[in-house]
């Protein structure tokens, strides 16, 4: 016979209030194999625990069940308890008499039997619970950081400094993301390459820091501590070890007239390239589709049309011949640092949820632009050498109209969230093109100025000071007559239609998730909200942690973010992983799915249904080695002991430790015996 | 394709020409078109201004003939009986309870707003693909503004058709025609709609602004599915040249005689002699091309339209 301890917790008033916990301790205490039933204020407390703990030693028990509040809240609580006093810590369950019974029942007789079930129904669980030990992984102590933008760039260096291996990968020619486009930062208007650049030099320098550029994920094996990621190093048709960043290549380049990535089409760039001058890797790569070269091999024709790259370079270092290779990396933990992109104004977009403004004619007329090509034309390092001329004809332009919230917290648009971070380069816009161009007018038309942050309200406040004058509203459309534009707006301040002339118009334009994170994603076993972003593994308290375990987020790929954001999510992401990696091995709760091998048939229903990938197939060789069958195998470091394969499996070969059928069955039946 | 015909009281009036005309461009097209029986008033601007209740029930009544009468949908070429019509529907669809209580205003329990509110622009974009093949005279080089106004494609929610901000569904219409659209700013812009009698100088004003910005941009013809709109714009359009040098002499035709003149029906069954600014340019060019396709034979189908004068 079981001798369990039955503990029922008053919470103050809060349980006590709608259920009758000493009824519930009495009826309980009558239970078969229930040894010692009893009541208190607060089991949480320490005389309470001491309540426990003492039962466990002069009553002898083998089996404990707290009935008080969600497991959610307590359940390590009183486990720790129960494995101070002696008692294997998965011997003891709580029934969550609170959160489902007293907090939703106003009828204090209903509720105190229903108290009464629950209870009853775990007394029964925990009369099959077995004692279950922790599990321990080994961890491979070195990271995996995708994306090379700042957040990447600063979690890279915070786990390297910290002492461990980073790899960090790179889709783009170099690192660096959208930060090396800006011209100047938010709120202090510093220069936004001065501030990167140094930190760019620092991840190639480091030693601990192995950078994969123009390189992506493919796919990933293993569970926490134990990834093995393989990566596609694109072909750059340059030799790493060869080139030494001369340029000369570049510059003698014929085809020059393909619009730069960096430039946000506003500049131009050559076939072989690198994006800008503080590239790291200073070292260029073929565009394919753009070089004369690889245009002629996909033609079919014998000869190569062009090759003067090859000719230029003194070291031989151009290998028109080079293709993608796959290298594999062991690591341990995972930091998703994508980044972003801006949603696409036009008509066609790239999601079908998603509708462009046509209205705007944006792509039709030249001088309408987004912000990230603002920041290109402010920018030194810019097209125009950072003067403020508009696209059309190079003209300084003497008004400038910023539209906010283009795509964002438009549902219409298919994008209801706050893009953030708008306001606030929107007011740095008005106060760069100013500072430059000292007999413009900036205008902005607004939704809200939602200036949350740091020196954040005072720096849109200073843009008005300045002379941008702000109109509270929306433009309906804008067309070009004759040199200007014609902007057809309405200001709700003033109730008046508004029809501004503008030279150019800056369209402040939603942060959405890069497109293809969701087969990224995939591969790396995280889940992500409608719109692609990463989802944290809880909103407040596990904000750089995803469903998967070893897996982080930082940055603009969970949430719009600015840069100081980015930085503290990518810290915060490095911090967590230089503790997880402080431990030789790691330990985790044993509840995981375990495989009767003398039962399974191999079906592997269980291996279609996990979302994880814990299932594993193993040979059964009798003694002379011949096969006799595969079975599944679940492999405990990938588990996360959801049960899925336990409900599926037709021969019942397969269940999760502390969830076996024999405990869930036995509380079902205790409620109807 | 079996359609319930709701002409509304204009079709029936003043725009007997887009009635005329969409009957014509009907039958060629496949359309089969039934006037549905008992059919009554949208209700209009009148009832959604003073009632809500009353402006929905008015059209709600409608779609309930038209389901008894066995409708999958309802085509509507009037843009205010169109937009009455699909906002009867959409408020019902989103609100369960209004629904219910329309359903006991109108004594018709087994009225369950399943019947869709198509509108001309629609039914023919959709049909497209069809148009070019049935085309006869291609109206090739004819530059053509179309003009949406307010109600056709707005609100997004209730229309759901095109792009409410920057429609191309009659654009692609005239496409099929062969007629090049041209892009031009005021192709959404209100005409005055029923200010036309009461503050006749503004509608003036506004009709002035969206024909001089068709113009501008090179049209030689404007195409729209609104009675109201070609009233303010063809009717009006002589005071609206008043007090310029010279007329802006800007043929207004509905998109279905257009289309008419594409299918190579006659102007006449088309309703084109109705109209106050004449159309001869437009039916002379098409004229003109189809004698060069022909090798300069004269073809007999197109007698000169006799005009009314206002």
């Amino acid at each position: 016979m079981a001798r369990i301890g039955v503990f029922v917790c008053h919470c103050g008033e809060n349980i006590s209030r709608t259920v009758d916990t000493a009824a519930v301790a009495q009826a309980l205490g009558e239970m078969p194999g229930v040894a010692h039933s009893t009541d208190y204020k607060y089991m949480c407390s320490d005389p309470g625990q001491s309540l426990i703990q003492a039962a466990i030693a002069e009553q002898k028990l083998d089996g404990v069940v707290v009935a008080a509040c969600s497991p959610h809240m307590h359940e390590k609580t009183f486990r720790r308890a129960a494995a101070n006093a002696g008692l294997n810590p998965f011997l003891c369950e709580m029934a969550n008499i609170r959160e489902q019974c007293s907090w939703i029942h106003d009828d204090r007789e209903a509720a105190t039997a229903k108290a009464i079930d629950l209870v009853r129904m775990i007394v029964e669980k925990v009369k099959h619970n077995q004692p279950l030990q922790p599990i321990h992984i080994p961890v491979t102590r070195r990271a995996l950081v995708i994306g090379g933008g700042i957040a990447g760039i600063q979690a890279a260096l915070d786990i390297a400094d910290g002492g461990c291996e980073v790899v960090l990968v790179e889709k783009e020619p170099s690192i660096g993301g959208h930060m090396s486009q800006l011209s100047e930062t938010f709120p202090t208007l510093d220069c936004s390459q001065c501030i990167l650049t140094p930190r760019m030099v620092e991840v190639y320098q480091h030693p601990r820091i192995k950078l994969l550029s123009y390189s992506e994920v493919e796919s990933l094996e293993g569970f926490i501590g134990n990834f093995k990621v393989t990566i596609r190093q694109k072909a750059r048709f340059v030799d790493e070890s060869k080139c030494n960043g001369c340029g000369d290549c570049t510059k003698k380049c014929p085809q020059k007239k393909i619009p730069s990535e960096f430039d946000a089409g506003l500049g131009t760039r050559t076939a072989i390239f690198v994006p800008f001058p503080q590239a790291v890797p200073n070292i260029p790569v073929i565009d394919r589709a753009n070089c004369l070269l690889f245009k002629g091999r996909a033609k079919g024709k014998k000869k190569d049309v062009c090759g003067i790259c090859a000719r230029t370079c003194t070291r031989g270092a151009i290998d028109y011949d080079q293709e993608d290779r796959l290298v594999t990396e062991e690591v341990g933990a995972i930091v998703v640092a994508t980044g972003y992109q801006l949603y696409t104004i036009g008509k066609i977009q790239p999601k079908e949820y998603l509708r462009g403004y046509g209205e705007y004619g944006y792509g039709e007329i030249p001088d309408v632009i987004d912000g990230l090509q603002f920041e290109r034309l402010a920018s030194a390092s810019g097209p125009t050498a950072g003067e403020i001329r508009r696209p059309s004809d190079g003209k300084v332009p003497k008004t400038v109209v910023f539209l906010q919230c283009i795509g964002s917290r438009d549902p219409a648009k298919g994008i209801e969230y706050c893009s953030k971070i708008c306001c606030m380069y929107v007011a740095k816009h008005t106060m760069l093109y100013q500072h430059k161009v000292h007999d413009g007018q900036a205008v902005v038309f607004f939704m809200d100025v939602r200036a949350g942050g740091k020196g954040y309200d005072e720096f849109t406040r200073r843009a008005m000071n300045e002379g941008a004058l702000y109109l509270r509203g929306r433009v309906s459309k804008m067309y070009r007559d004759g040199e200007v534009i014609k902007v057809v707006g309405y200001d709700t301040l003033s109730g008046e239609q508004i029809v501004l002339d503008a030279d150019m118009v800056v369209l402040a334009t939603a942060m959405m998730p890069q497109l293809g994170i969701e087969s990224l994603a995939q591969t790396l076993s995280v889940s992500y909200d409608q719109y692609g972003f990463i989802n944290e593994a809880h909103p407040k308290l596990r904000p750089v942690e995803t469903n998967t375990a070893g897996v982080f987020v930082a940055g603009a790929c969970q949430a719009p973010r600015d840069i100081p954001d980015s930085v503290a999510m990518a810290s915060a992401a490095a911090s967590k992983i230089l503790s997880l990696f402080s431990n030789a091995e790691l330990s985790r709760e044993p509840m995981v799915a375990h495989v009767n091998p003398a039962t399974c048939t191999g079906c592997f229903h269980c291996e279609r249904v996990c979302h994880f990938g814990a299932i594993q197939r193993k040979e059964v060789r009798d003694r002379q080695g011949n096969l006799i069958k595969v079975i599944a195998e679940v492999n405990e470091g990938v588990c996360q002991g959801c049960g899925t394969c336990q409900a599926t499996c037709p021969s019942k070969s397969i269940e999760l430790a502390g969830f076996t059928d024999a405990q869930v069955f036995s509380a079902i039946n205790a409620i109807f015996a | 394709m079996r359609l319930g015909y709701y002409p509304g009281c204009s079709l029936h009036a003043t725009a007997r020409d887009f009635d005329e005309s969409f009957r014509a461009v009907a039958g060629p097209l496949g359309i089969d078109l039934v006037e549905i029986e008992d059919w009554a008033c949208c209700g209009a601007t009148a009832a959604h201004n003073t009632n809500r209740l009353l402006s929905i029930a008015l059209p709600a009544r409608t779609l309930a003939l038209a389901q008894e009468q066995g409708f999958d949908a309802v085509l509507a070429p009037c843009a205010a009986c169109y937009n009455r019509l699909a906002t009867a529907r959409h408020a019902m669809e989103q609100d369960p309870e209004l629904k219910e209580q329309i359903v006991g205003i109108l004594k018709r329990p087994a009225f369950t707003n399943q019947v869709r509110v198509i509108s001309v622009v629609e039914l023919l974009r959709d049909m497209a693909a069809t148009i070019k093949e049935k085309v006869v005279q291609p109206l090739a080089d004819m530059k053509v503004a179309c003009y949406y106004g307010c109600l056709l494609v707005r609100p997004h929610e209730v229309t759901g058709f095109d792009d409410d901000e920057d429609p191309r569904s009659m654009e692609e219409v005239v496409k099929a025609t062969g007629a090049s659209p041209v892009m031009w700013e005021k192709r959404l812009e209100c005409c005055g709609g029923g200010f036309s009698l009461s503050r006749t100088a503004s509608v003036v004003r506004l009709g002035r602004a969206i024909l001089e910005d068709a113009r501008k941009a090179g049209a030689q013809v404007m195409v729209l599915a609104c009675p109201m709109c070609h009233n303010n714009l063809d009717f009006r359009q002589k005071a609206i040249s008043k007090y310029r040098e010279e007329p802006v002499g800007m043929p207004i035709l509905y998109v279905t005689e257009l289309l008419g003149l594409a299918l190579g029906l006659a102007p006449r069954d088309l309703g084109l002699h109705r109209h106050y600014v004449s159309p001869q340019p437009v039916i002379e060019q098409v004229a003109a091309a189809t004698r060069s396709l022909a090798g300069g034979e004269q073809p007999a189908a197109l007698p000169a339209p006799p005009r009314e004068e206002a």
